[in-house]
């Protein structure tokens, strides 16, 4: 089969649709099909061979951030010179609401259109101004996917229409068989994610810390991620600071193996997740989990299940849980058995060939995609005859 | 140029673009209406390829005969029903599904069978994809129905003659025992 699918984001930023983007397609040529990605990316990035450069995004403000769009003329170009010369069977857009190259697909190409949607972001205005554009562009998609039962919600109610829920992928092995890294090892918790973005729940954790300490002094807090180390401390006491270790930004292995080493992985996001890939990885890895209870962390962690949740924001709650599984070894080896069978569920094996199953659904019978001819003037107005 | 002229170009011109508006829209409802025929063509592909599959099960000796009957019975009836009990009859063999594989060991006993790895395949990837193709379908169908409900498509009948699209209701819950990800 032959499959196009549109990046909204800039390929050389990382990020979760991103790498999203480019485990699918990888799984896709590993199967025997042709992939070739659009994605937005500077014309000297060094790309891997399936992906093709729509130009570079421009920063603009938009939806109170700066976000880094493709549109205008050339970019729009470039995305009909691609439906062109990519002859696809199926082309699988990324975010289509967002004003960017997903948009642009979608205003371009005819034929089976797959959509993903992965945010649930609440309502802008902008989108409410703008839902009669998006209306005629959304209506040409002949499938939708939402992440998680989440985000299928927001999108039936912002656009209306349904969803089929297909969660995000995860290459369970590559976590399951990393090698534990014997310094990361012994009472530690594990906290990955950016250190001064407040709804990762950094703040939260610091908060809940001092209590955590004084029922086990023998615990670390190990962070995973970029931003500010000093900033971050600041609310500890002093004495308890040599208790939290930074690492940094960590490799793609190294995240695995750190995921592999901690005794318990600690999430207390506070809002604005719609899936929670990293509580898949870490259970992939065999790390319990403790998170808090956003409603998409509740449905990966098979509403507790395979996973432990405390109150959102509740520093309190989130100490009494974290004190009571690191001293509960069983409960742990509990939580690693039950997690380690509930995300295999989130593998590419399954999550790629339901991804799939949703191509050949709207591929039967129908042509392949073409790039829409606009209909002249002269049709228009009845006067081209063929 | 004396003011009438000019008026009556201003009338023109607006005639000639709420024209092209009104061909825009007449465009994208055409479009609308080959998804929709494209949506329903791909549910009934998926509807008959697990009623067929169901057939065959059910045929094949490899269920108890109180089962073979039941879900020969309904697969049969699915695949003969007319087209305004074909929403009762598919549920009718979603139930029937449901209850012959209701637990994980019939659907061993189907794999341990000579082909019967292939048959619970087949059977698997069908009852996942009946809902999905239904919920595109539908989706298709709301769309359409948002955009005939409006003023301008009333008005200037911009649908046709094509009729009023309606949705397909039936229950499509495939049997746990065949869609348990935890043990694939």
């Amino acid at each position: 089969m032959r499959i196009g699918i549109v990046c909204p984001y800039s390929w050389d930023v990382p990020g979760g649709v991103q790498f999203h983007i480019r485990d699918l397609a990888e799984y896709f040529i590993r199967l025997g099909h042709e992939v070739s990605v659009l994605a937005p990316a500077d014309d000297d990035t060094p790309l891997p061979p399936y992906v093709v450069s729509a130009g570079r995004a421009v920063p603009v403000p938009y939806n109170g951030s700066v976000a880094r769009l493709n549109f205008g003329f050339l970019s729009a170009a470039r995305v009909r010179r691609w439906l062109h010369d990519g002859e696809f069977d199926v082309i699988h857009i990324h975010e289509p609401t967002s004003p960017s190259l997903g948009l642009l697909a979608c205003w371009a190409a005819q034929g089976p259109i797959v959509a993903t949607f992965h945010t649930s972001n609440p309502r802008s205005r902008a989108m409410v101004a703008a839902y009669a554009i998006l209306q005629a562009a959304l209506e040409k998609i002949s499938a939708r996917i939402a992440v998680s039962e989440y985000a299928r919600r927001t999108l039936v109610e912002h656009l209306g229409g349904d969803a089929v829920v297909i969660p995000n992928g995860v290459d369970v092995d590559f976590f399951a068989k990393a090698e534990p890294k014997a310094e990361w090892q012994g009472n530690t918790i594990g906290f990955m994610g950016r250190i001064d973005e407040p709804r990762k729940g950094l703040p939260v954790l610091m908060k809940a810390l001092p209590k955590i300490l004084a029922a086990r002094p023998e615990t670390r807090l190990l962070v995973a991620g970029r931003g500010d180390e000093k900033e971050a401390v600041e609310t500890l006491p002093s004495r308890l600071r040599s208790r939290v270790e930074f690492l940094g930004m960590i490799s793609d292995e190294d995240k695995a193996r750190f995921l592999r080493s901690v005794d318990l992985y600690v999430a207390p996001n506070t809002g604005g997740e719609s899936f929670g890939i990293i509580l898949v990885e870490a259970m992939s890895a065999g790390a319990p989990v403790l998170a808090s209870d956003l409603d998409a962390f509740a449905q990966v962690l098979d509403r507790g299940a395979a996973g432990e949740l405390f109150a959102n924001e509740d520093a309190d709650a989130l100490a009494d849980a974290a004190v009571r599984l690191l001293g509960d070894p069983e409960r742990r080896a509990q939580l690693r058995e039950r997690g380690s069978t509930h995300v295999r569920r989130f593998d590419w094996s399954t999550v790629g060939a339901d991804i799939l199953s949703v191509y050949e659904t709207v591929t039967d019978g129908t042509a392949a995609v073409a790039a829409d001819e606009r209909t002249g003037l002269r049709a228009r107005l009845g006067l081209a005859r063929d | 140029m004396p003011p009438v002229t000019a008026t009556l170009i201003w009338i023109l011109v607006a005639l000639v673009v709420i024209g092209l508006y009104l061909s825009w829209t007449a465009g994208r409802l055409d479009r609308l209406h080959s998804r929709i025929d494209a949506a329903r063509a791909a549910l009934d592909a998926q509807l008959l390829r697990r009623a067929s599959v169901a057939q065959e099960l059910a045929t094949a000796g490899v269920l108890d005969p109180a089962a073979s009957i039941v879900l020969y019975e309904a697969a049969h009836a699915a695949r003969q029903a007319e087209e305004e009990q074909r929403e009762v009859a598919e549920s009718e063999l979603s139930q029937a599904l449901r209850a012959v594989f209701g637990e994980a060991q019939q659907v061993e006993a189907v794999r341990e069978a000579p082909g019967g790895e292939a048959a619970a395949r087949e059977l698997t990837e069908a009852v996942r994809r009946v809902p999905m193709a239904r919920r595109f379908h539908n989706d298709a169908v709301r769309a359409v129905r948002a955009l005939r409900r409006h003023r301008k498509v009333r008005w200037f009948r911009l649908a046709g003659h094509a009729p009023f699209p309606m949705a397909f209701e039936m229950d499509d819950e495939p049997p746990p025992a065949l869609t348990d990800r935890s043990t694939v």
